[in-house]
């Protein structure tokens, strides 16, 4: 068992910190209060060669691992860019494996390298408001009319789809009732989200304002049937795929804004001197940011084994969705403690940690909650009766 | 890599020497830098509880920002057409080797570590880029003014003293002219700056405001992972790196004490005469 950093690492931490240093406190803490989607960042990496990092270098992308991806995407929250900097990439750095492991020659030439090159953004539309996390149940219908699909249906929370060309897109083509399987009959599409077809309403949320989630109303919207991606039916199976790896960055994420967080707490601790000395000499104040540093660090771990696994071509189901439970937990109570540890000065906006701590209820509740983790690991790991 | 290996790209043929002159349309005008691996500005030094220097145990450690400087000021001559080759030299520990492939990411062409444990200072430095730059045949070498750790300000001196070469430190503007033979350094002095032409090579060190450094992208990143790296050793070299200088001691810096509100300009004036003694 090796844990040395390897220096392949060590480079991304210092390439990707260096570009995120040009995005400073203050520009996420006027993003948080006025919105507007960090294209300058978005840029920046694109420019960087940085959002095709798991992508096959046959399309512009750098053929590099997940571990390498997680890398990146904990180095862009602990910056202090939070989920706002990191969620302005994460899709183009998973969303598309469905394409690129799944996809035909002529859809990867056609669908990668717009997306590497930054020309292109794309969102990712699952969720639906009357489905939750049974995804299986979902309710958007495609149907097949000659050369065409025609959707209609509606989506929920959709992230970056008021900047997005693209969407990657789960429909159902087969009534779950004609299935032998609920998993059975969805289809994932790629395609051009237009905007005759699909009406955006954005959702006023409590972190995160500089990049959107909306709802999406779609009405009839025609799809090529080149725009599918793999067989018919098959959908749910090329989502799943995208799963795993998603969890693991997420998890990287949630660590990164933890230690974020935790070195600000530990600053001001040595810093702020009330009863005559520095509050950080209390054990009150010390112990929990100690707490929380071991439990990054313990989440972490978890993450950097799912993804390794990820990328040796082991399963990973359990270590991914463990990490990104483990990850949100210790992310939150870092993010949490550091808003306790500044007293009332936490409370206000110019010390940050509180922006954090709404960034950081996103990794807990998406793409995946707690609870269904629980249930997961409860039901695949310990064999006990599934619960859901 | 093996120091074998090392030693091997250090011992040419003279005719592998003139192949490598061919093909230069002016002269062949290759560039070292030297990168040095230093704790990384935004961290916060501690000292060592026993005195004896700074606690460099799980630091993040990142290249001088001087030689980042450097490193960029040559890449813009190769892009430009002047130089013909880029090559980062570490003096220091295996993991120098970081600091190389970050050098490489940028664009350096290849990377030589001279590998030692050995605490080096800044004439043992000199010492050992002496022999390199004896094998290497560069007219340019481009070093950072100083080091952030100890702030010495003395290789890039020290090296054109030992080459006999001309130098010209603090640059804020380097023009290099092929085909005179020339470089002509703006320098940043106390007094405003002054222009020096040097006949190549030459030796030039590098101040804050001479360029702004690139990032790593991606794609180079990787292609710095093929680039060469030799390890060589100095008593390889025939170079004696044992310091001449001992620490005594390391403290921090006194802490700052605590300031006062003045009510008004009156009273400002009164504490600087009579309190703290700066005017009269
Ligand atoms: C900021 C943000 C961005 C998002 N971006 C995207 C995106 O880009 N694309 C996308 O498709 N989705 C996105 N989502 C949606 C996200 O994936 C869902 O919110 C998440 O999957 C939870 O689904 P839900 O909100 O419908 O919760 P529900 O399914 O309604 O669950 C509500 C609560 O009930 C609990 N619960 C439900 N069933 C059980 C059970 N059987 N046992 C125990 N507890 C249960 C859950 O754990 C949860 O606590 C985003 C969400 C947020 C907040
Ligand atoms: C929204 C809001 C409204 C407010 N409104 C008012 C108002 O109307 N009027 C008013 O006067 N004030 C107001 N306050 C101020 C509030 O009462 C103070 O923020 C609070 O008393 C804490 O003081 P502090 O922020 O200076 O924290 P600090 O005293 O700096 O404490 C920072 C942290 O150190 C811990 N700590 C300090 N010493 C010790 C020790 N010896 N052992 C263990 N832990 C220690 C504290 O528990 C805390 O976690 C408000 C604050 C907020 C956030």
């Amino acid at each position: 068992m090796d844990f040395s950093q390897s220096e392949e690492h060590t480079s991304i931490r210092d390439a990707v910190g260096k570009i995120c240093a040009q995005f400073d406190d203050h520009y996420w803490l006027e993003k948080d209060r006025a919105g507007g989607f960090p294209h300058e960042l978005h840029r920046a990496f694109a420019d960087g060669g940085w959002l095709g990092i798991c992508l096959p270098v046959a399309y512009g992308g750098s053929g590099m691992g997940i571990t390498e991806a997680a890398v990146m995407m904990q180095t862009i929250t602990a910056s202090g860019a939070g989920l706002s900097g990191a969620s302005a990439v994460h899709m183009n750095i998973f969303g598309l494996q469905p394409v690129a492991v799944f996809g035909t020659e002529e859809q990867k030439q056609r669908m990668l390298p717009p997306l590497i090159a930054g020309r292109e953004k794309a969102c990712f539309a699952v969720t639906e408001p009357n489905t939750g996390l049974n995804t299986t149940q979902l309710q958007t219908r495609a149907e097949r009319v000659g050369d065409h699909y025609v959707l209609s249906g509606e989506k929920v929370w959709i992230s970056t789809a008021q900047v997005a060309e693209k969407m990657l897109i789960l429909a159902r083509t087969t009534p779950q009732d004609q299935c032998s399987k609920p998993s059975l009959g969805l289809s994932l599409f790629y395609t051009s989200l237009d905007r005759k077809y699909v009406e955006l309403c954005e959702i006023d949320k409590m972190g995160r304002k500089a990049v959107d989630s909306n709802q999406l109303f779609i009405d009839g919207l025609p799809v090529p049937v080149a725009d599918r991606i793999g067989e018919e039916g098959r959908g749910f199976e090329y989502i799943l795929h995208g799963m795993n790896p998603e969890r693991i960055l997420i998890a990287a994420e949630a660590t990164g804004l933890g230690r974020a967080a935790l070195n600000r707490a530990t600053r001001y601790a040595n810093e702020r001197i009330v009863f005559n000395r520095p509050i950080g000499k209390n054990q009150a104040i010390q112990h929990p940011l100690a707490e929380s540093w071991m439990e990054l660090e313990a989440a972490d771990l978890m993450t950097m084994r799912a993804a390794w696994k990820y990328d040796h071509g082991e399963p990973c189901g359990a270590d991914a969705n463990a990490a990104k439970y483990l990850a949100a937990e210790a992310g939150f109570e870092a993010c949490q403690r550091a808003v306790m540890t500044h007293g009332g000065y936490g409370y206000a906006k110019e010390y940050h940690v509180e922006r954090y701590l709404r960034e950081i209820m996103i990794p807990r509740i998406a793409p995946i909650s707690p609870q269904l983790i629980l249930c997961y690991i409860a039901e695949k790991v310990l064999g006990l009766p599934k619960s859901y | 890599m093996q120091a074998s290996d090392g030693l091997k790209s250090m011992v040419r043929s003279p005719t592998e020497r003139i192949i490598d002159f061919y093909p230069a349309k002016e002269i062949d005008l290759k560039i070292l830098v030297p990168v040095k691996r230093v704790i990384d500005y935004n961290i916060k030094v501690r000292v060592k509880a026993d005195n004896t220097g700074v606690d460099l145990a799980n630091v993040k450690m990142a290249m001088n920002p001087f030689d980042e400087i450097a490193i960029e000021e040559a890449l813009r001559l190769k892009e430009a057409g002047v130089a013909s080759e880029v090559v980062a030299i570490s003096c220091g520990v295996t993991a120098c080797q970081e600091t190389l492939r970050t050098a490489m990411a940028l664009g350096a062409d290849r990377g030589i570590l001279v590998e030692t444990d050995v605490e080096l200072q800044p004439l043992a430095v000199a010492k050992l880029l002496k022999a390199i730059a004896l094998n290497e045949s560069p007219q340019l070498i481009i070093l950072g003014k100083q080091a952030i750790d100890d702030d010495a300000n003395q290789t890039g001196q020290m090296l054109a003293a030992l080459m006999g070469w001309s130098q010209a430190t603090f640059a804020s503007k380097v023009v290099v002219d092929a085909s005179a033979g020339s470089v002509t350094v703006t320098r940043e002095v106390d007094g405003g700056s002054e222009t020096l032409t040097l006949t190549l090579p030459a030796i030039v060190t590098t101040d804050l405001r001479l360029n702004e450094p690139r990032y790593a992208t991606l794609p180079n990143i990787m292609k710095a992972k093929k680039k060469p790296l030799d390890v060589i050793k100095p008593e390889i070299l025939g170079i004696d790196v044992i310091p001449r200088l001992t620490t005594l001691k390391v403290t921090d810096p006194a802490p700052r004490s605590a300031g006062v509100k003045v009510a008004n300009v009156a009273e400002l004036i009164h504490k600087l005469k009579n309190e703290a003694k700066v005017i009269a």
